[in-house]
């Protein structure tokens, strides 16, 4: 009978975390930002069909960054979980703490208990009725929730891009001037993105009911010139 | 809660129907013989009709338990989504839950494809809803709403009747239902031509609502101590927009002058 090897969990966990972040950083970053008229989402994403920021509910929305088909279901199963609690309470009780909790749950899960954690990091983010009752959760691949202040990054540049944000923050920017200091975090020194490599979608605080709206090229070059 | 995650190839997709049977097991029914029948609310007259960039959409706002008042200020005329309205007649309780259903179930399609349905599509959907109602119908339960859209693909307004078994007929040009529907019907088909102007249109679905509330006991007319009035609708290329009370106050004022001031008796 041949014995199993003898690995430390430490070293099991810590080989799941290093796959996990591989993984991330293999696709590109996006960042979300909190600003005067509600929360910006900017992602660097060549394709126009397959989103990585998307709407959830009314002022909620998704962004993931990662591995696409795994962030998607995650998207698909927070639509799921937002929409058969507005329809079984009200429409005012979906919330992104609730279902940002519900996603570390099931990312925890994931992680300690199947042989291959999820390569994602995902966002869930409310737009409220000023910048300072914005809830920004940042969502790691072993379930660990960041609430996070002004603005979030996600992905595998994450730590270049929140200095460069930290450095140009402003508090109530305006819509062209975070998109402008967004794509500048998201290029790097090095790097230029060009307006239809990028996906922008606006939570808009001015707007009742659905207030998500992704916002096309011609209008992201107009922001941006 | 937990997060609604399914294995690949067993899910609901992007019903939110299945979904919730899925999620929350079969919902408990109300058996009718428990509940008396007389005493379930009823909402009565609902019309919509095309005009040159659209559709009108409009309703009463009476609701009856048998033979009594229930409710004056009852909403049958509901946004769908941005481009689609239903308005609702029969059994009150179902209808407006089928509504919420309805507009629930359009948008999480969206949500979940990144894509609306089509119109065609969402008619057919109400379809399928109507027929799970079937069982209360037959218990005199009916559900029998109108669905109107802009349809964004062929550029053009488009009305959808029901019955109570879930049978979709597209109307050419107009349509009335619910208990003074007959009445409406005949007021909207007297006054109606093509390519009417909104004012027209929505001039005419006033109308129809009037005679229908003067002939039928269970269609509420305009309620001038209360200052409550018909709801009315339109929806075109730019979306759903409800028209403000205010408007269709002046207007049914007007039409109330009218008939007074001609003497007739109709």
């Amino acid at each position: 009978m041949s014995m199993p090897y003898y690995v430390a969990p430490e070293q099991v966990m810590k080989d799941r975390a290093d796959y996990a972040r591989k993984g991330i950083a293999r696709g590109r970053s996006l960042v979300a930002l909190s600003i005067d008229n509600g929360i910006l989402i900017v992602a660097e994403n060549p394709s126009k069909s397959l989103h990585k920021v998307s709407e959830i509910y009314d002022r909620i929305a998704f962004a993931g960054a990662g591995k696409y088909n795994e962030f998607d279901q995650l998207r698909v199963a927070g639509v799921r979980h937002a929409d058969t609690k507005g329809y079984t309470y009200s429409r005012e009780d979906v919330d992104a703490r609730s279902l940002a909790n519900i996603y570390a749950q099931y990312l925890g899960q994931v992680f300690t208990h199947e042989m291959k954690p999820l390569e994602v990091e995902i966002l869930v983010a409310e737009v409220n009725s000023s910048s300072e009752k914005d809830e920004l959760f940042r969502i790691l691949y072993d379930g660990t929730v960041v609430d996070e202040e002004n603005f979030a990054v996600l992905g595998g540049e994450a730590e270049d891009i929140s200095q460069a944000l930290k450095d140009g923050w402003k508090d109530n920017l305006d819509l062209s001037g975070a998109l402008k200091s967004a794509v500048k975090a998201l290029e790097g020194p090095e790097r230029k993105i060009l307006p239809t490599q990028l996906e922008v979608a606006l939570l808009d605080r001015t707007m009742s009911g659905r207030v998500f709206r992704r916002l096309e090229d011609g209008e992201v070059k107009e922001l941006l010139s | 809660m937990i997060l609604p995650m399914f294995n690949p190839g067993q899910g609901p997709g992007s019903d939110f129907v299945e979904l919730l049977r899925s999620t929350s097991g079969a919902r408990a029914d109300i058996s009718p013989t428990q509940a008396g029948l007389e005493n379930i609310r009823h909402g009565t007259t609902i019309v919509a009709l095309k005009f040159s960039d659209g559709v009108v959409m409009a309703g009463d706002r009476r609701a009856t338990e048998g033979h009594s008042i229930a409710h004056r200020k009852m909403e049958k005329v509901f946004p769908a989504d941005r481009h689609s309205g239903i308005a609702i007649a029969g059994a009150a309780g179902f209808a407006m839950e089928m509504v919420r259903l309805f507009q629930t179930q359009l948008q999480h399609y969206e949500k979940v494809e990144g894509a609306p349905l089509s119109l065609e599509g969402k008619a057919n959907q109400l379809s399928l809803m109507i027929r799970s109602n079937l069982p209360m119908a037959f218990q005199g339960l009916a559900v029998v709403p109108l669905f109107a859209g802009y349809d964004l693909g062929r550029s053009q307004g488009r009305i959808f009747s029901y019955d109570v078994t879930g049978g979709r007929y597209e109307e050419t040009d107009f349509h009335a239902t619910g208990s003074g529907g007959r009445d409406a019907r005949t007021t909207i088909k007297l006054g109606y031509k093509k390519d009417l102007s909104k004012d027209q249109a929505i001039q005419l679905a006033i109308q129809g609502l009037y005679e229908a509330a003067d002939e039928d006991s269970a269609t509420g007319g305009p309620d001038l101590v209360r200052g409550i009035y018909p709801t009315v609708a339109t929806i075109t290329k730019e979306g759903f927009v409800s028209i403000q009370e205010e408007e269709v106050s002046q207007l049914f004022k007007a039409l109330i002058q009218t008939k007074s001031g001609d003497g007739q008796t109709i």
